[in-house]
């Protein structure tokens, strides 16, 4: 039993040691996840799916819409695509590899919401699919909105005055 | 007094080695493109199995596989004293509801992915007690269904950390006898829940490796036996990096058994080609192994003496979300050809 002396691990030592050197040896062993080549996969994908949004948007204002009309159909447009993959089964598949790239923008949104939806499916129309909708989204929701209305006292209060 | 049958703190050693006398192994499609297809009765390849909810194929992959096991042997359900069952599920509904279709009395075991190991042992005790002639055990797990439950909605589109697991869609069920022809229980080491501190719930190979090592030094210290007694050490389903870490910790127990073991895990898949990162996990998994390969191994006598060890992680996602770092189990059992 000597040779445990130059262990990371002495399973001799008291328990709250012995959590400490696990925890280096789990923090060697554990490979870190490839953040370059995860972000390359986001900014590539994340950067089509703008590209995407932006083609429509300039299709929709050529057809005569207002710039914030426009907008809004862009919006609808990209948000029926994402849950429509998502029914498919396909958005997981490309997220798998995109990461951020398909959360950020606002299909990840949909992606969300259609999700849990799904598999709320086989509990009802009400309480599986009414109330699972909001499962993920909810919380994105309420700490979303919470942060906005806190940016916009602040910039009410400290922000340039319009004349 | 001691009790009789029981050797030093954890372990007991049958005097009548309980009889593993059929087995059936049931697996999903993923599993049934990996290295062991050849070892299952069946593959299912439709991930609903025929129904209409993830819940209900789980519940139908445990069922046919509990099933399979009692044609296998001969047997009506009537024929059996007891049915061990358990899976991930809340309240273990796929164990629940398969033991009602079958009308067996039913012992629901929860050892989250150590469940098979946990009723082989306890299925073993009831027989060698002298409670039981016949015992069937059973455990099951659905990639869908845990992912439900533990993490996100299936068609979620998140990005997974090298270390997490794929949950395996699989069913194993076997029929224990006092008496007959197959593999024998001859010891079971009944784990205590350990902890040490690792709460990442996508790393449950870390998680899960100190309560594999501290069943198996105790079963060493137990039965006074050493690495070399054994053909292979199995863990239940610790997965690449769990795997180091055991090994790790054994080291530094005084064992070294690198060259002797394996993992359900890292077995079920090609990891090269599969997309599974750190290997299979879930209840299915030492499930489907277990009652597939390593049965034929010892019925083919290719293994003669194997130490597998169930490793399940106690976790909920309530407790984690509170806070809380995972408790785990490791519940072993010898089973000889």
């Amino acid at each position: 039993m000597r040779q445990n002396a130059k262990r990371a691990f002495d399973p001799g030592k008291p328990l709250e040691m012995q959590k400490q050197a696990y925890k280096k040896m789990v923090k060697k062993v554990s490979p870190k996840p490839p953040v370059i080549r995860n972000s390359i996969w986001a900014f590539a994908v994340g950067g089509f799916i703008c590209a995407v949004g932006q083609a429509f948007l300039t299709l929709f204002q050529g057809l005569g819409l207002s710039t914030l009309d426009a907008g809004t159909a862009t919006a609808i447009v990209l948000v029926f695509i994402a849950a429509f993959l998502t029914g498919l089964g396909l958005y997981d598949e490309i997220a798998r590899f995109a990461g951020a790239g398909t959360i950020v923008p606002i299909t990840g949104f949909a992606n969300a919401m259609v999700a849990p939806a799904l598999e709320g499916r086989t509990e009802g129309i009400v309480m599986g699919v009414g109330a699972r909708l909001f499962s993920v989204a909810g919380p994105i929701l309420v700490l979303g909105i919470t942060a906005a209305w806190l940016v916009g006292i602040l910039y009410y209060f400290l922000g340039p005055r319009t004349p | 007094m001691p009790a009789e049958k029981k050797v030093g703190a954890q372990t007991v050693a049958f005097a009548k080695p309980p009889v593993v006398s059929a087995t059936a192994a049931i697996a999903g499609a993923k599993e049934g493109q990996g290295p062991l297809a050849d070892t299952f009765d069946k593959v299912i390849d439709d991930p609903y199995c025929g129904e209409d909810s993830w819940e209900r194929a789980e519940r139908r992959l445990l069922q046919e596989a509990l099933e399979m096991a009692l044609k296998k042997a001969g047997l009506k359900p009537r024929d059996v004293d007891y049915l061990l069952a358990g899976d991930l599920l809340n309240q273990i509904i796929s164990a629940n509801f398969a033991a009602r279709a079958l009308a067996i009395p039913f012992i629901g075991l929860y050892g989250a992915c150590s469940t098979i190991y946990e009723g082989l042992a306890v299925g073993a005790m009831l027989i060698d007690g002298g409670f039981a002639e016949k015992v069937l055990v059973g455990s099951s797990s659905h990639y869908a269904t845990a992912e439900k439950q533990f993490r996100f909605p299936t068609e979620q589109g998140v990005q997974r950390t090298p270390t997490a697991q794929w949950t395996v869609t699989g069913a194993g069920a076997l029929i224990l006898t006092a008496t007959g022809t197959g593999p024998r229980v001859t010891h079971a080491t009944i784990g205590r829940v350990v902890d040490l501190g690792a709460g990442d719930p996508y790393n449950m190979g870390a998680a899960m490796a100190p309560a594999a090592a501290d069943t198996m030094v105790h079963h060493f210290t137990d039965t006074r036996r050493r690495v070399a007694d054994y053909d292979l050490l199995l863990t239940g389903d610790l997965g690449f990096y769990g795997k180091t870490l055991l090994e790790e910790l054994m080291r530094s127990y005084g064992h070294d058994i690198a060259e002797r073991h394996n993992d359900c895990g890292i077995l079920i898949f090609d990891r090269e080609n599969q997309d599974v990162h750190a290997g299979g996990s879930g209840c299915g998994c030492p499930a489907t192994v277990t009652c597939g390969l390593i049965m034929r191994r010892l019925r083919e006598r290719k293994l003669n003496r194997v130490l597998g060890v169930g490793t399940g992680a106690l976790l909920s996602p309530l407790t984690t979300g509170q806070g809380e770092t995972i408790p785990t189990v490791g519940h072993a059992v010898v089973l000889e050809s």
